[in-house]
């Protein structure tokens, strides 16, 4: 309770993650309006995927909730703190776990803001644009079964990218390249996997990325065609979660700080 | 009262121009175990994705139900080197030495299909077809070297919906009369041969000659074959909505009505020959359907295929390929170029190399120049090295290359190596800024592999707006790679996604410069002005 209590603090005393905790949840929801307000299908029937379309501030969102997560380890060890939280709190598991609740729900909070926001702004705007359900599209509103996965998943989503990122900033601990490696986890898979000319691996590259695994849970329509169903994708990213956090934690108890 | 005379070191002033500031910069670099290795690593995933995506990339095809695979046919390569489509239905005649020949259009009608499939066996070949005809249906008169496919021609034809044309060896395209033919307004069209030289006029009445234009064809034969044809690309349908864009279509198939043909120079007195001209395997649309009638002086000929540049994509290999692993050490070297810089702020170092070397602006100078040109040359070594093994490995699966000339070829080697060294510096750049890693690198990365990436997702933003980012974004820079070309006259889905840039290569590159140089200036300036 008291390596909690630490971590709070920490982190609520420096000006560093609260603004980028509130920068993270802003550009989430300005990079989704600008996305719902550019998409129109005039005319013919398109393959609008509304709550996707919403949520597209996830992508970029999630870079900065990543470098939260980092600068939570790194940081510590980039001034020497990490001497001193770990002689105050000899169990290095313990602290791992209690920057890993603060971090974790820090960011669910801000997330559900951030994605709150983003499915309202998308049903106002993409109903405007006329994507509703009287011209055959399923209705952005929180009643809908699918719609309500797609927002409670993108937070979770949030949330998992920033225990990853923690993980591997414990295995990592400088902080420039412990966030090149998140941000190469997340975002080279998909490009990868668009260049191979080869849909069998690419389908395997889809199943195991992180992101793209991960995003199916914004999916509300095609279901069948996905690779994964969206739940099953939302838990690779867990898998690669719980793998970093516990491959961080085993260095953290094994190495000298 | 003697005077004092003040202290003097009994050592020479130190040299402090900008070649010591690069020796001590590239001792920095050089010395930091991290970074060496770092940088290592960087180019070995350059070269090891290259390998992965060669030796993963199979391509096969089974002729018949009981033959065995092998390896994806490569289209027919044009007299330029390039790959092209080149099936049509040619009504010829041999034609020794000069001349040339003349017809009237009166009209260009087809049939189409919205869908791949085709008529069930025992209808007719066009059963279910629906009449009308595509932008770039094809109708004409031909001048072509022989009948193999790719050989060297020239043609002026009536088109769907681009008026006359002339077109010669497949890459060239030149406007001529606009309009659509009709029985009420025929388009009469001369080709005359000179040597080499072969020239197109068109005309609205017969009696005023208008030249389109004249091609060259350097050792074209003494004897070409001569005559009317007509193709038509199927239909295609490319919705560019969201989701980035596909293309739907199916086969279609074009006639051209021809009277008032005449001939000049020596043509055998023999009747017109009619022939399908296509590759063995070529199943577009059954020859039944192509074919020419001739009545009283009136000759009509059906034709489908194209007489085109192949652009590349939907299943063609090209050298982009071998260079997937660009984006993998692209982030490295981001990281290292980001670290160059914020590692001494972190560690105190920044104090004494300013001190050192007071002239902050020539500091970031030397620090730009060492990490361009380490990141430049362990660019280019893994990139000399995955372009050729990758390459080879495509190829040994089976997998037609996309020719190019060598100087495209080196165009992309040396600008990849270029693209990695513009980004380091752009990174370098932004950790002076930002002075904190975490941030600069998300920054860089956010700005440089983030837009690309989302740009060649499907179903998440709309087209428009993924050509914009990669038009503004410093990932326009990837532009520089793209080996595939942008034809006006080939309807094909030109987006990232299939490697078609909005931008011209180094267009492209040249918007990643302004964004490093942007930068380094501010950087610059923020250096100066701050204290460290």
């Amino acid at each position: 309770m008291n390596a909690l209590h630490a971590e709070w603090t920490k982190a609520r005393t420096v000006a560093g993650p609260g603004a980028l905790l509130l920068a993270a949840a802003a550009l989430t929801a300005v990079v989704g309006v600008v996305a719902a307000n550019a998409t129109s299908c005039p005319g013919q029937a398109c393959s609008v995927d509304p709550a996707k379309v919403s949520l597209t501030g996830l992508y970029l969102g999630q870079a900065v909730v990543a470098i939260i997560a980092v600068n939570a380890v790194s940081g510590e060890y980039s001034t020497g703190m990490m001497r001193l939280t770990l002689a105050a709190t000899p169990r290095r598991w313990r602290v791992l776990a209690a920057k890993a609740a603060v971090v974790g729900t820090a960011t669910l909070a801000a997330g559900a803001v951030a994605v709150l926001a983003s499915v309202l702004a998308g049903s106002v705007l993409l109903a405007r644009h006329g994507i509703d359900p009287a011209h055959g599209y399923e209705a952005l509103s929180l009643g809908q079964g699918a719609v309500l996965r797609a927002t409670a998943g993108s937070v979770l989503y949030l949330g998992l990218v920033a225990l990853l990122g923690l993980g591997v900033a414990a295995m990592i601990r400088d902080s420039a390249v412990a966030i090149g490696t998140v941000l190469g986890l997340l975002y080279l898979f998909p490009i990868v996997a668009g260049l191979v000319g080869n849909p069998p691996l690419q389908r395997h590259l889809d199943q195991v990325s992180p992101m793209t695994a991960g995003l199916y849970i914004q999916a509300t329509t095609n279901l069948s065609t996905l690779p994964l169903a969206p739940w099953q994708g939302l838990g690779v990213l867990a898998a690669w979660a719980a793998g970093a956090l516990l491959a961080g934690g085993l260095l953290l108890r094994w190495r000298d700080a | 009262m003697t005077a004092i005379a003040p202290y003097r070191s009994e050592l020479g002033t130190g040299r402090d121009g900008f070649t010591q500031l690069l020796r001590a910069e590239w001792t920095k670099f050089r010395s930091v175990r991290g970074w060496v290795i770092g940088m290592l690593i960087g180019g070995l995933l350059i070269v090891g994705i290259g390998v992965l995506t060669g030796s993963n990339s199979e391509c096969s095809v089974q002729p018949g139900p009981d033959s065995p695979s092998q390896a994806c046919p490569a289209p027919p390569t044009g007299p330029e080197g390039g790959w092209v489509s080149d099936s049509f239905y040619l009504v010829r005649q041999p034609l020794a030495g000069n001349g040339g020949i003349t017809a009237r259009v009166t009209s260009l009608t087809g049939l189409y299909s919205t869908h791949g499939g085709l008529a069930a066996a025992g209808g007719s070949a066009t059963a279910g077809m629906i009449p009308g005809v595509q932008p770039w249906s094809k109708a004409g008169i031909m001048i072509k070297a022989s009948t193999a496919q790719g050989s060297a021609y020239a043609a002026m034809m009536v088109t769907g919906t681009h008026g006359v044309r002339m077109q010669w060896d497949f890459t060239h395209d030149l406007a001529g009369l606009a309009g659509k033919v009709s029985a009420s307004a025929p388009r009469w069209l001369r080709l005359a041969r000179s040597g080499d030289a072969i020239s197109g006029y068109d005309s609205a009445d017969g009696v005023h000659w208008t030249l389109v234009g004249t091609a060259r064809l350097t050792g074209f034969p003494a004897t070409a074959q001569g005559g009317l044809f007509a193709a038509t690309p199927g239909y295609t349908k490319i919705s560019t909505s969201l989701g980035g864009s596909s293309s739907t279509g199916g086969p279609a198939l074009a006639t051209g009505a021809f009277d008032h043909v005449s001939r000049e120079g020596s043509w055998p007195a023999a009747g017109w020959t009619g022939q399908a001209i296509k590759a063995p395997a070529d199943t577009a649309l059954p020859a039944s359907a192509q074919g020419f009638t001739q009545a009283g002086g009136r000759l009509t000929v059906s034709g489908s295929g194209d007489v085109a540049p192949a652009t590349g994509g939907g299943g063609l290999s090209s050298v982009e390929q071998t260079l997937t692993g660009t984006f993998l050490g692209l982030i490295v070297m981001v990281v290292i170029g980001v670290m160059f810089m914020t590692a001494e702020y972190r560690r105190g170092l920044i104090r004494t190399t300013l001190t050192a070397s007071p002239r902050r602006g020539r500091v970031l100078a030397a620090k730009a120049v060492v990490l361009a040109g380490v990141t430049f040359v362990t660019g280019l070594i893994a990139v000399a090295i995955a372009i050729p093994v990758g390459e080879r490995l495509l190829h040994e699966n089976g997998n037609p290359i996309l020719p190019m000339p060598a100087l495209t070829e080196a165009r992309i080697a040396v600008g990849t190596a270029a693209l990695l060294a513009v980004t380091a510096v752009l990174a370098l750049a932004v950790g002076t800024l930002m002075r904190r890693s975490a941030g600069a690198v998300t920054a860089v990365i956010a700005g440089v592999v983030l837009p690309y990436l989302l740009a060649i997702l499907g179903g998440v933003l709309p087209a428009g707006a993924q050509e914009w980012l990669v038009r503004v974004t410093p990932a326009a820079g990837f532009a520089i790679q793209q080996s595939n070309q942008q034809y006006d006259q080939v309807i094909a889905t030109y987006n990232p996604a299939n490697g078609f840039f909005p931008l011209a290569p180094w267009a492209g590159f040249a918007v990643l410069c302004a964004w490093a140089a942007a930068a380094l200036a501010l950087a610059a300036y923020a250096l100066r002005r701050r204290d460290v």
